[in-house]
């Protein structure tokens, strides 16, 4: 019968020595492990001296903010709550009217940009590069353009959401219906189909519910954005909402806060909840 | 020998097609219901969002003219000369455009060392405390939820105008946004290591350091460089309220109908976000050569 053998205690620095080879980094590493962070705080500092910003205005700047959170508690209507509430419908209303425009608007787009739909291949590369500048430029500045178009109001919001989902659900849908399988669509066009047929019983009923999807995706992250559109005058909460901290009615803001945090709540639940119905639980492709 | 379709019994066949007229009628009654519902929702958020046809039609030439506007008068003869007054400010611009990379860089650092923290106390399979992760998760929440233009707004009434309002208003957003990434990633690594060191007598700190951390920095690292991107557009905005970097020159063009600054800024802004995108996008793939292709 063997009995227990202890583990023998040896000097680590003895172990270290015997596996010297194993725990060696090669020099590139070694250069690395010290450059990196010191081009990161590197960067950092020089970045705080080119932004000119002072370390004085934190103190001052955090007291004012602790005395702001102060007067947030408790949140009041301030007798104003009717009109919270109609514009916080109103985001949602540009929310929803941005993002379906977008999504009528992206389908044909994304028809002619598919590399498996598109008639030609210059016509492809044209919508796809107009789809890449509509994205490029954000939804606020989009509000601010047509703000100066068709003039205040949420409805200059409804069209810079509508535009700058645009893009992007153009894309989405894009490449959606290229992933789509050919078979279908051949063996409609093959038994006598038109290429029109092709589209709307073999390549429409695959896609259909990949873009409800990402259309459901998208009205949720546009109740985010809808909420701050308002701040440039493109209509919703957001104007209440700059209108309170400018006049330093932080109870109101508090509210107005709260108010989105439930709107934002309620429409990832539901949609969350239709999008379940509808794909079930896949990754929407971002 | 020939083979043909099988024809069914009159009464088998008129079963089959009563049970498809059936399933034919239900779906289109689903379809119907659906479209009446969308239909009333675009009604009530039509009067809502205040949505006049009439306006827009008689705004549609308003609109293409005005990108008619914008566009910088460039002539064949002159083009040097067109651009150059096209860009008068093209130095000013640039360095307003650095200030803008520099904050993004600042939020996004900011935004890493607080959610690193923060996350592993978050993790499920790594919190050491149920209360405390609770709090964690419900702070990243709130932080991601508001959105950072609010955060800049209140921060520029509290710290003044300046880019040091626009770092804390997008290093806030990135912290939620990032702290729940990095959740998500701890609490997707393999469990042995952790046992491991975790039976070798290491604390909460160091299972961390030397577990969870080896597993998930190249993910982490790849989530902060996406962060990044995400954070140039935030900064190039954030001006609108005062806060800081190359938004403010924007909003005053857009606002004043400066029209040919504003297509060139445009145009600055969607190069230097197309470049950093350019550039990041080839270090993440350097970083997770497997992960997400396509």
């Amino acid at each position: 019968m063997k009995g227990r053998s202890a583990i023998a205690v040896e000097d680590p620095m003895v172990v270290l020595a015997r596996h010297e080879a194993l725990l060696a980094r090669p020099i590139s590493r070694r250069i690395g492990d010290i450059g990196l962070p010191v081009a990161i705080v590197g960067l950092s500092i020089f970045s705080v001296w080119w932004l000119d910003i002072s370390f004085a205005q934190i103190g001052p700047g955090l007291s004012q903010l602790a005395k702001f959170i102060g007067l947030m508690i408790p949140p009041s209507t301030g007798g104003h709550l009717q009109l919270f509430l109609k514009a916080m419908g109103e985001t949602l209303a540009i929310a929803f009217l941005g993002t379906l425009s977008a999504a009528v608007v992206a389908v044909p787009l994304a028809l002619l940009a598919a590399e498996n739909t598109s008639p030609h291949g210059v016509i492809r590369s044209f919508v796809r590069r107009v789809l890449d500048v509509i994205r490029g430029i954000d939804t606020l500045i989009w509000a601010l353009v047509f703000v100066g178009v068709v003039g205040l109001g949420p409805f200059a919001g409804v069209m810079a959401i509508a535009v700058s989902d645009t893009g992007g659900l153009g894309k989405l849908f894009s490449e959606a219906i290229e992933a789509t399988r050919a078979r279908e669509r051949e063996t409609i066009v093959a038994s006598g189909g038109t290429s029109w047929m092709g589209i709307r019983f073999g390549l429409l009923p695959q896609v259909l519910p990949i873009i409800a999807g990402q259309i459901l995706y998208f009205f949720e992250s546009n109740t985010r954005s809808a909420t701050i559109i308002g701040i440039v005058g493109a209509g919703g909460i957001g104007l209440q909402l700059s209108e309170q901290i400018r006049t330093y009615d932080f109870d109101q803001v508090a509210l107005i806060v709260l108010l989105i945090l439930i709107a934002v709540a309620a429409i990832d639940w539901i949609s969350g909840k239709l999008r379940f119905a509808i794909i079930g639980r896949r990754p929407i492709a971002t | 020998m020939a083979t043909g379709l099988p024809v069914l019994p009159e009464q088998r066949l008129a079963e089959l097609m009563a049970g498809y007229g059936r399933d034919v009628a239900r779906r289109r009654r689903n379809s119907l219901i659906g479209f009446v519902v969308v239909v009333a929702l675009i009604w009530l958020a039509g009067r809502f969002g205040e949505v006049e046809l009439g306006k827009l039609l008689h705004h549609l030439s308003g609109l293409t003219s005005y990108f008619g506007r914008i566009m910088p008068r460039l002539r064949p003869d002159h083009l040097t000369d067109d651009i150059a007054d096209w860009y008068w400010n093209f130095f000013g611009w640039l360095k307003l455009l650095f200030d803008t990379i520099l904050i993004a860089y600042l939020a996004t650092l900011g935004g890493t060392i607080g959610a690193g923290l923060l996350a592993c106390l978050a993790a499920d399979n790594l919190a050491p405390s149920r209360t405390l992760r609770w709090l964690v998760k419900r702070w990243f929440e709130f932080c991601r939820t508001v959105p950072d233009l609010v955060f800049a707004l209140l921060f520029v009434s509290a710290f003044g105008l300046g880019p040091l309002a626009g770092v804390l208003a997008i290093g806030i957003h990135t912290f939620g946004t990032l702290g729940k990434m990095y959740t998500e990633a701890f609490e997707s690594i393999d469990m042995n290591p952790v046992e491991g060191v975790r039976s070798a007598g290491a604390r909460f700190a160091d299972t961390v350091r030397f577990a969870a951390l080896p597993q998930v920095l190249p993910n982490l690292a790849s989530y902060t460089l996406l962060r990044f991107e995400i954070n140039v557009r935030a900064s190039s905005i954030v001006g609108f309220v005062g806060a800081g970097g190359i938004g403010q020159e924007l909003f005053v063009a857009i606002r004043k109908f400066y029209y040919t600054d504003v297509s060139a800024i445009l145009l600055l802004i969607i190069i230097a976000v197309s470049i950093t995108d350019v550039l990041t996008e080839r270090v993440r793939h350097h970083l997770s050569p497997v992960e997400k292709v396509g």
